[in-house]
């Protein structure tokens, strides 16, 4: 489903190279997490691969469903079925949160030649699927994360994942800033959306998310490369043993 | 010192130039003669506005004192009527045409509670409120600051309305000013509130030169909306606003385009516990230049004030916002608060702004506060990740940005509509 190969890039702004080659391949129905320290390039992979302005990919190619999206905007690829749940989801005054989700979700319909949903339709499906992430109507009606407290712009994250249904979900530190109950509730919110067409890249630092969501793969991210991959229990002996420790391993 | 000389020998000869070509009113009676020569002896004393003038700094008064050509009255058939919005709102329409005011194509004025009639019957009048009103508070407002494109307009213009709200006013005027062709049009409006009486005025198309005077009695409640869209000549617009003790002020302006469009809004308040608020969305793109100039002056006490205006500026658009907010010394527990906030879209499109506090009484609370920058990258980013086209992510943002002008304006009807003006405007950019 998704091919990285040989991904090297640097900021467009100055001459730092921050990924040095990554090597990936995501199948349908996969869970891949990528662990690493900060700075190994976990964060850069995901804005490069949601179509984030400010890198300069200087070699590689990655293919989504055989196409190269790099070529494509950023709201090409999510119409295209990928999704990117950002690990500081963006606060935007004025602009209210249902008119932002409706307007989202038939935007990627209109690009994909589907009826767009009609006010009481998209009213419908919202309400459905945001009863199941425990969110009220009132962060409906609140401007986009305006106000929102860690957990609910996570779970806000996760609402506008089950409205767009993509088939690749890139999930960015999303345990980050969040208590226990918050993430198992954001995990159930991902483990219902896991099916055999759709494949996730959970980025985190910690193993405890994948605790709640479990992963199939397993890759170590470390200074722009994927320096290990394994099975879930490559996840625990970071957890024992820490990135320091693994590096000396490997 | 000949330096100085030299330019106000030039600042008088443009105001006789000014002057010169614009005939004197005839057959008034006495006050509003007196009226008419000391507006004329306060636009020569003051001189016509050059670039060196502080209060013109950052907007070039040449293209605004090119003497006037007024329009030829014309007999053409109207078009249709203006795409102003005002029309949903059960609004009664007064017309004027090439600057003349047209009770053939207008509504009735008259209703429960408003009286009025045109400013030409009204000064060959003895006998009028508008003696208290017409050319006071444009005097007064210049206490400060010289305007003497306001002047020169109470010297010379002949059109207009008189109105005068004696209660609650049930339907809103709205004012429309429709141009056939080329020409200048000068309009001078002078309107009481009386206390505890409320009224509410839209305008839309736009004068060459207008001043609107505006006293409000106390406990009186006026509320104004103008939208300023088309393509249009240079104008320059005054409000001069008294309000009484409890007097509510509330003026909304949505200026589009244009070639060169400068507002001044004045407002004294006089009484205490009065409430004025002045917002403005300023949407500029090509070469337009739009620049909204305010002055506050708290006089009573427990007063509140507020200037809110947002500017969106693309290609080479130039906003400039300069607002001042001034206390005297008894306006004790003055509540001053003043915003003016820009997103410049290009490279070639600027805002100016100049924040103005000026405070002599010691228990106030007086604040301002400027912005100027792009759309925010990131929450652009954000809204694209997530399947908005970019123009369209373009649009809420703006939209987002402007509502917060537009949220000034307490009818939610009235603020639709100028939602609709700035989608519009959003729609053709794309």
């Amino acid at each position: 489903m998704l091919e990285i190969k040989g991904l090297k890039v640097k900021l467009e702004e100055e001459d730092k190279q921050i990924l040095k080659g990554v090597d990936l391949t995501v199948g349908p129905g996969k869970v891949h997490a990528i662990m690493g320290p900060n700075g190994s390039g976990k964060s850069t992979l995901s804005y490069v691969l949601a179509g984030r302005q400010g890198y300069e990919i200087t070699e590689g190619s990655v293919t989504f469903d055989g196409e190269n999206i790099l070529d494509f905007e950023p709201e090409e690829r999510a119409a295209k079925g990928l999704f990117l749940a950002f690990q500081y989801p963006v606060e935007i005054p004025g602009v209210g949160n249902m008119t932002f989700l409706r307007t989202a979700l038939n935007s990627q319909r209109k690009a994909r030649g589907e009826p767009e949903l009609s006010a009481p339709e998209f009213l419908k499906l919202v309400r459905a699927k945001a009863k199941q992430l425990d969110i009220d109507n009132d962060m409906l009606k609140r401007p986009v994360n305006v106000g929102f407290s860690g957990g609910e712009k996570k779970r806000n994250e996760i609402l506008q994942m089950a409205l767009l249904e993509p088939r690749l979900c890139i999930m960015d530190e999303t345990d980050s800033g969040l208590d226990v109950d918050a993430m198992r509730l954001v995990a159930t919110g991902v483990n219902a959306l896991r099916d055999a067409g759709r494949s996730f890249m959970v980025i985190t630092h910690y193993q405890r998310l994948l605790d709640h969501i479990e992963p199939d793969v397993v890759h170590i991210m470390s200074d722009g490369r994927i320096v290990e991959t394994g099975g879930p229990e490559l996840a625990l002996r970071v957890e024992r043993e820490g990135y320091a420790g693994l590096k000396k391993s490997a | 010192m000949t330096g100085v000389r030299m330019v106000t020998d030039a600042k008088r000869k443009g105001a006789e130039e000014l002057l010169h070509v614009l005939d004197l009113p005839l057959g008034e009676a006495g006050w509003a003669r007196d009226v008419r020569a000391t507006a004329r002896a306060r636009l020569l004393e003051a001189g016509a506005p050059v670039r060196r003038d502080e209060y013109w700094k950052y907007t070039d008064p040449a293209r605004l004192t090119a003497p006037l050509a007024l329009a030829e009255v014309s007999s053409e058939a109207l078009a249709g009527d203006a795409a102003s919005g005002f029309d949903e709102l059960d609004a009664r329409r007064i017309r004027f045409v090439n600057g003349r005011y047209r009770p053939d194509l207008s509504d009735e004025i008259v209703q429960g509670g408003l009286s009025g009639a045109s400013l030409g019957e009204v000064l060959g009048q003895d006998l009028s409120f508008a003696r208290e009103v017409f050319g006071r508070l444009e005097a007064a407002g210049q206490e400060k600051v010289a305007r003497p494109l306001a002047a020169l307009n109470t010297a010379c213009a002949t059109q207009g309305l008189v109105l005068q709200a004696a209660g609650d006013v049930a339907q809103p005027l709205h004012l429309s000013y429709d141009q056939i062709g080329d020409g200048a049009s000068m309009i001078h409006h002078v309107i009481r509130v009386e206390a505890k009486a409320s009224l509410v005025l839209f305008e839309s198309g736009v004068p060459s030169n207008s001043v609107l005077e505006i006293d409000i009695g106390d406990g009186g409640s006026f509320h104004h909306i103008r939208v300023q869209t088309d393509k249009r000549a240079p104008s320059a617009n005054h409000i001069f606003a008294r309000l009484g003790a409890e007097a509510r002020f509330k003026s909304f302006t949505l200026t589009t385009d244009g070639t060169l469009t400068r507002n001044e809004t004045v407002m004294e308040l006089v009484g205490d516990n009065g409430s004025g608020h002045v917002a403005g969305a300023v949407l500029g793109r090509g070469d337009s230049h739009i620049d909204n100039t305010i002055f506050v002056t708290h006089t009573g006490e427990h007063c509140e004030s507020r200037q809110v205006f947002k500017n969106v500026l693309t290609e080479k658009a130039k906003g400039v916002f300069q607002g001042k907010i001034f206390v005297r010394p008894d306006a004790q527990k003055t509540d001053g608060y003043q915003i003016s906030q820009s997103l410049v879209l290009d490279e070639g499109a600027e805002f100016a702004v100049k924040p103005e506090l000026e405070i002599y009484a010691d228990d106030v609370q007086c604040s301002h506060g400027s912005t100027t920058g792009a759309l925010d990258e990131t929450a652009l980013f954000y809204l694209r990740s997530r399947g908005v086209p970019q123009r369209a992510a373009e649009t809420m943002l703006v939209a987002a940005f402007v509502d917060e002008a537009i949220d000034e304006i307490s009818d939610d009807r009235l603020a639709a509509q100028m939602r609709a003006h700035v989608a519009e405007w959003m729609a053709v950019r794309s």
